[in-house]
């Protein structure tokens, strides 16, 4: 049963088509990865299921129901959440509400305190709550676009490289608490750059490149395909 | 003593240009929209108690029970149908259409009401008052003025700093993008902070209405006393702009007292030293 579907979804700018007819369906539970070079369109993929970018043409479905035209707010209801590949916290805020933001609005507001305690204690952050936001380093920084993502309690989580930038010890907490948050029932998808990362926790891949999806399936077989080869590689590559 | 009295009386109606001032300084906070035709609604809420009271007659400041939600309503109202689609389009939209708007409403109010000069009577209160010390008469007017205005700041600070809805104004405020992906919607927080704004104008309209005069074309001074006690108290911070106001008041009584006719260019040169000393203002905000 798919929870996300993506059919021929395009978007351009000006001449630039920066998704080129992109079809994808993420099965609920699942976690997707995302690989592709720079300015293949990765980001700009995730707005278009955020809704803070509108497609030019082609639909997006969520849990059965036509999300095209909807806007953010609404999508963030329904259980859309995404982070920052850059982290975009509230900074006049503290690092509780920043997380209260999400979970007063972002889903039915009973025990919105709670909640938003819990999603802090999730991504490790409950003994920096009441730090301004903007005074926190990078990696916490990460840590509060994880909890300010799962404080809207999504069923579909949208991360944008959370990975990089983390120390391999940093990086393996990470992962543990992805885990568990997918463990939960959420399903995932994941633009990372960070491969062995995104390796070990993926279920499938889908390689992107020029707006165009490229390749779709489990991660070993995309990793070994020749396209994808040629696009991190170059065409005259000979393996 | 004579000074002494010049100062007080100059705070007291400082309360008064700070309620001018704090719906201008919610709105720039929450949207970053100048709304030129907020003197304007000031008179305009002026004059919608003054019909509230001639349909009732009830007491001007009892006529609030019915003007704050109404123009609460109007506001929520305004922000949805017009100027929501003022914003994200730099900043000369909103300024054109709310000084239209502003047209608008001078006019509309000179055709319904005419250009005569009205009052609203409040009764006895109007002119008692009681004496802290010789020389010293403090106006049962100017005080209610003046803790409406402490009220008002301190109402709100609670808001922004305790409620979800503070929250979501500072949320808004602070990324308009991020907030649409934290489940909110925008427009409709702008509207309850446009409401919000127009509460605050409707308790500035009946208290200037109970004080002085005021006729359709009173809202462009009013605007400008609004910016003044704003600029001087520093963008972004509430109790700030209280003490702009009082300053502006203060300088006022004592120009005033100089002269009659220096009055309104005492307050104006103290704006232009302090805007040219420290543009900041005096209290601009430091992080909450």
């Amino acid at each position: 049963m798919s929870i996300l579907v993506l059919d021929q979804l395009s978007k351009r700018y000006g001449a630039l088509l920066v998704t080129d007819g992109i079809s994808l369906s993420v099965d609920r539970g699942e976690i997707v990865g995302i690989l592709g070079p720079n300015g293949a369109g990765k980001t700009t993929l995730f707005n278009l299921i955020a809704g803070t970018v509108k497609p030019n043409s082609g639909t997006i479905t969520f849990d059965g129901r036509d999300i095209t035209r909807e806007g953010a707010a609404v999508r963030c209801r329904a259980g859309i959440s995404r982070s920052f590949q850059v982290p975009q916290p509230f900074t006049g805020m503290t690092v509780f509400e920043n997380v209260l933001v999400g979970a007063t609005f972002g889903r039915d507001r009973a025990g919105a305190s709670d909640f938003a305690m819990r999603a802090l204690e999730l991504s490790g952050l409950t003994r920096k709550a009441n730090q301004l936001a903007g005074s926190l380093p990078l990696l916490d920084r990460k840590r509060l676009e994880l909890a300010r993502a799962l404080a809207t309690d999504p069923s579909l989580l949208l991360l944008d490289e959370i990975a990089g930038g983390l120390t391999d010890s940093e990086c393996h907490e990470l992962l543990e608490v992805l885990r568990e948050v997918n463990a939960a029932g959420v399903t995932m998808v994941w633009i990372e750059h960070v491969v062995h990362a995104l390796l070990s926790v993926a279920q499938r891949l889908v390689v992107v490149d020029f707006g165009r999806k490229i390749a779709d399936g489990v991660p070993d077989a995309v990793m070994a395909s020749r396209e994808v080869k040629s696009v991190y590689l170059g065409d005259d590559v000979h393996v | 003593m004579e000074w002494i009295n010049i100062i007080v009386q100059g705070i007291l109606v400082g309360g008064l240009y700070a309620l001018f001032a704090t719906g201008l300084s919610l709105i720039f906070g929450v949207m970053r929209l100048v709304n030129i035709a907020h003197g304007d609604l000031i008179i305009a809420a002026a004059y919608l108690a003054y019909t509230v009271i001639q349909l009732t007659g009830l007491h001007p400041l009892a006529s609030l029970v019915v003007v704050l939600p109404l123009s609460a309503l109007f506001g929520y109202g305004l922000q949805l149908a017009v100027l929501n689609r003022t914003l994200d389009k730099g900043i000369l939209p909103p300024l054109l259409v709310t000084f239209g708007l502003s047209i608008i409403i001078q006019n509309f109010l000179l055709e319904t009401f005419s250009a005569d000069s009205r009052r609203l009577n409040a009764g006895a209160i109007e002119i008692s008052s009681f004496s802290l010390m010789p020389g010293l008469d403090i106006g049962y007017v100017p005080l209610l003025t003046f803790a409406c205005a402490v009220a008002v700041v301190w109402g709100l600070q609670y808001l922004f700093y305790h409620s979800p809805m503070g929250r979501s104004f500072r949320a808004v405020s602070d990324d308009p993008e991020v907030s649409q992906l934290m489940g909110l919607n925008n427009r409709t927080v702008y509207a309850a902070a446009m409401a919000l704004s127009m509460v605050v104008v409707a308790i500035a309209g009946v208290l200037l209405a109970i004080r002085s005069n005021f006729d359709p074309f009173m809202g462009p001074g009013r605007l400008i006393f609004g910016f003044e006690a704003v600029i001087i108290g520093g963008l972004g911070n509430l109790w700030g702009t209280l003490a702009g106001g009082v300053i502006l008041g203060v300088a006022q009584a004592v120009g005033a007292q100089i002269d009659p006719g220096w009055q309104l260019l005492a307050g104006h040169i103290v704006f232009l030293l302090i805007l040219a000393v420290r543009p900041q203002g005096l209290f601009p905000k430091g992080v909450a």
